[in-house]
């Protein structure tokens, strides 16, 4: 169970990126997290592990306060959070399965890593992620000869092969077609079923969110302005949060069986 | 758009007067200086001496041709030692100039009070100095011979390739840096899985570059004692040998090409 | 479960290779080594020299704290004034010198027997190291600043007009070609055409140039062609470690100081 209480940032430039907000968000539940640009929805992940420092406020996971942590004790947290990142942020000179494998490093020692010698287990579970996402025959090619859709992948793999009990994802979808897009959010909530992990999903597209999750938290010059059902997303709603525009057409369902092919 | 008028009609100008001014003065400053540099040269040249600069090349020309070949049979331990100190040196100055490299560069510096201007001082210092000033006072230092050279030649390489590749250290991908952060991997481990795979191209460039260059430096290391071809080369000078002269000039002219190709060719195979 | 998913499972897995061939992969590779081991060896190590030279490294080092600027302050002052002189000359002949020599040396722009005159002007004058240029010079013209002038705008010329005429041949063709298609005459065209483009990159590269003129300058009096060299060398020859200092430390602090003022042109230009 993931609890954010009061958390707060304010960057050196005076800009406060977010404002007390509070937040519990029960294991195996897939949030997305709307909002206008420079709503504070990537600050507020970058937060939850630390990646940005927070000003104020806690980030609690499993009775662990990660914003008290040191060094070490962070290292070990991060472990337990995956994150999945918009521009895949894949090392692109590394092979895929560096890539994927580079997930364990939390788990094992300097050397070890520095020479690959990955424990078996580690490998094993490496394959079988690729598998899983349909990319094994491309665990030897390089980062930066795989497509967008197929990087974006290989960044799951990475945040799953971590054994994490959440997720983050930072606009998983922003440089992919819109095909692709909804392939990755399946894939991801299917994964999340799959290991009952939570998630947190921030994301542009607001039908897309509808599609895919059990919670929509709407976020506005880094305030909660809303938290609900996806249904309950009403036009009034996304004014409120995005400002006057014809929303009619954005919240109207998407028929999502047309395209069932593997993801 | 500058206009002015004349005579009642609209005139188009590519600058505004003032500026057009200012253009004009820094030109007459520029040519000023020149001209003041050409006459201090001019004054401290015995031109009289030129008169016969024909003569001069004409019998200086016929002295050394043709090269004297046999020669040749004792220059190959002075080039294999050119090679040495261009070789060895450019792996000695990498060894130094990684580390360095990442603590001048602001985003991997522990400290940019503090160990980042030390860093660059580092940089700055060996770089500005030429490799030739350092194996003079390296001479008086380890006496004269290969490793004067070899040492010349690292620590003027130092600051050239840490300069570079701290440059290419700022302008990494940051956010391939967060992702391995995010995995809960130690400082030690974001590096060699973050960092260094997108510093590897700019390091191994830079790296071959400096070998090219290292090669031509460490041919005229010898003339003032720190080992190699340029060794012969001034004790053929300093006996006025000229056919000997020419065939060194030769030589090291061939290094110098072959090292410029084989460089040439490893930068394509590894880019 | 698929079954090239089964036949992966429980195998290590190594990373692939750079180089994939191992017979080249292991030539290659205890070849470089057995290079480095030998070539180590071929080092002739003093110690006994080293030892009694340490002493005079420790007094460089120490010179550094407290340079002496004073006792020869004339020869520096010569030295400095001499070598500014050089580097300003040679560095704003060589430019004029470039330039035709690049747009020759540019095969998008001139016919093929011109573009291999000059590229082959480019490639004697980077073949040629500018010590030995210098000692050819010195030999010929006697010692002074001429023959260190010389020497400097002929490096100038392979430098500049080498990078000067890649940049052309790299340049947005569409932009040339629309002026060409104006009716413009040659000269035109390489006014509005292809000068603008390259102009910023014309001027940062001389102003890297003449930071390494200076650079170059200081050494070129180790030959007798003028300038701080000799200084240094004199300086050198009787261990005056403390004036070394005060010359080496002018010449790093011009030198930065030409590395910032190339800095803010090049931010202001582009």
């Amino acid at each position: 169970m993931l609890e954010l209480q009061g958390l707060t940032k304010v960057y050196n430039t005076g800009d406060k990126a977010l404002s007390d907000v509070t937040l519990t968000i029960p294991d195996g539940q897939v949030v997305a997290l709307i909002g206008p640009s420079g709503a504070g929805k990537s600050t507020l992940i970058r937060c939850i592990n630390r990646l940005v420092q927070p000003t104020s406020g806690s980030a609690i996971i499993d009775g662990v306060n990660i914003t008290a942590l040191g060094p070490t004790g962070l290292r070990k947290a991060r472990r337990k959070m995956g994150m999945i990142f918009q521009e895949y942020a894949l090392v692109e000179r590394l092979t895929v399965m560096e890539n994927v494998l580079s997930g364990r490093l939390g788990y094992v020692g300097f050397w070890r890593s520095l020479f690959r010698k990955f424990p078996q287990s580690d490998v094993d579970e490496a394959y079988r992620l690729l598998d899983r996402v349909g990319l094994l025959e491309m665990a030897d090619k390089r980062a930066d000869a795989l497509s967008g859709g197929q990087r974006q992948r290989v960044g799951i793999c990475r945040a799953l092969i971590q054994n994490p009990s959440l997720l983050l994802v930072d606009e998983p979808t922003a440089s992919l077609d819109p095909k692709t897009s909804r392939q990755i959010m399946r894939l991801i909530v299917e994964l999340c079923s799959e290991r009952g992990l939570a998630a947190i999903i921030n994301i542009h597209d607001v039908a897309l969110a509808q599609m895919y999750v059990q919670r929509v938290v709407g976020l506005k010059l880094g305030v909660v302005v809303f938290d609900g059902l996806p249904t309950a997303l009403t036009p009034e709603v996304l004014t409120d949060i995005y400002g006057e525009e014809d929303w009619e057409a954005t919240i109207e369902k998407v028929d999502d069986e047309d395209e069932d092919e593997a993801v | 758009m500058p206009m002015t008028e004349k005579n009642g009609q609209k005139i188009w100008q590519v600058r505004t007067t003032n500026a057009q001014l200012i253009r004009w003065a820094a030109w007459l400053v520029g040519l000023a200086v020149f001209l003041f540099s050409w006459k201090e040269i001019s004054d401290n040249t015995l031109w009289f001496m030129m008169d016969n600069v024909g003569e001069v090349v004409a019998d200086i020309a016929g002295r050394a041709t043709p090269p004297r070949w046999s020669f040749i049979t004792e220059l190959g331990k002075p080039i294999w030692d050119t090679l040495a100190i261009a070789t060895l040196g450019t792996i000695f100055a990498l060894v130094m100039a990684v580390p360095v490299a990442f603590l001048a560069a602001r985003n991997t510096t522990p400290s940019r009070l503090i160990v980042r201007p030390f860093a660059l001082l580092i940089i700055v210092s060996t770089r500005s100095v030429n490799s030739l000033i350092w194996a003079l006072l390296l001479v008086s230092i380890v006496g004269p011979g290969v490793l004067a050279g070899l040492i010349a030649i690292s620590i003027r390489s130092i600051g050239f390739c840490a300069k570079l590749l701290y440059e290419a250290i700022e302008e990494i991908n940051v956010v391939q840096v967060e992702a391995i952060k995010a995995t809960g991997a130690s400082p030690m481990q974001v590096m060699v899985y973050g960092i260094v795979p997108q510093i590897m191209p700019a390091f191994a460039g830079i790296a071959v570059f400096r070998w090219d260059i290292n090669i031509r430096e460490s041919t005229v290391l010898g003339l003032v004692g720190a080992g190699g071809i340029g060794l012969a080369l001034q004790s053929s000078l300093n006996v006025l040998a000229w056919p000997k002269v020419s065939l060194i000039l030769l030589v090291i002219l061939v290094a110098v090409v072959i090292g410029e190709w084989v460089s040439a060719k490893v930068r394509g195979a590894i880019i | 479960m698929s079954a090239a998913l089964e036949a992966k499972l429980g195998r290590a897995w190594k990373k692939p290779p750079f180089i994939s061939n191992p017979i080249f992969r292991w030539t290659l590779t205890i070849g470089t080594i057995a290079y480095i081991i030998v070539a180590f060896w071929g080092i002739d190590v003093n110690i006994d020299r080293i030892i009694r030279g340490w002493a005079r490294g420790w007094e460089f080092i120490k010179a550094f704290a407290e340079p002496d600027f004073t006792s020869r302050w004339k020869d520096i002052y010569k030295g400095i004034y001499e070598s500014i002189v050089m580097t300003v000359a040679s560095t704003v002949v060589g430019i004029a010198i470039s330039i035709p020599i690049a747009l020759g040396a540019a095969r998008n722009i001139a016919p093929l027997p011109v573009y291999l005159i000059c590229r082959a002007i480019v490639a004697i004058s980077r073949a040629l190291n500018e010590i030995i240029v210098a000692i050819i010079l010195v030999a010929i013209l006697g010692f002074g600043p001429l023959a260190g002038f010389i020497t400097l705008s002929f490096a100038t010329i392979g430098f500049l007009a080498k990078l000067l005429a890649e940049d052309i041949e790299n340049m947005n063709k569409v932009q040339a070609e629309a002026i060409k298609s104006t009716g413009a005459s040659w000269s035109q065209w390489i006014n509005f055409g292809v000068q603008p483009q390259v102009m910023p990159r014309l001027i940062g590269l001389s102003m890297y140039r003449l930071d390494i003129n200076f650079r170059e300058s200081a050494v070129l009096g180790l030959v007798g062609a003028g300038g701080i060299g000799g200084t240094l060398n004199t300086a050198f020859d009787r261990y005056e470690f403390d004036t070394v200092a005060a010359i080496l430390i002018i010449i790093i602090v011009t030198v930065m100081f030409l590395e910032y003022l190339s800095g803010v042109i090049r931010a202001r230009i582009q």
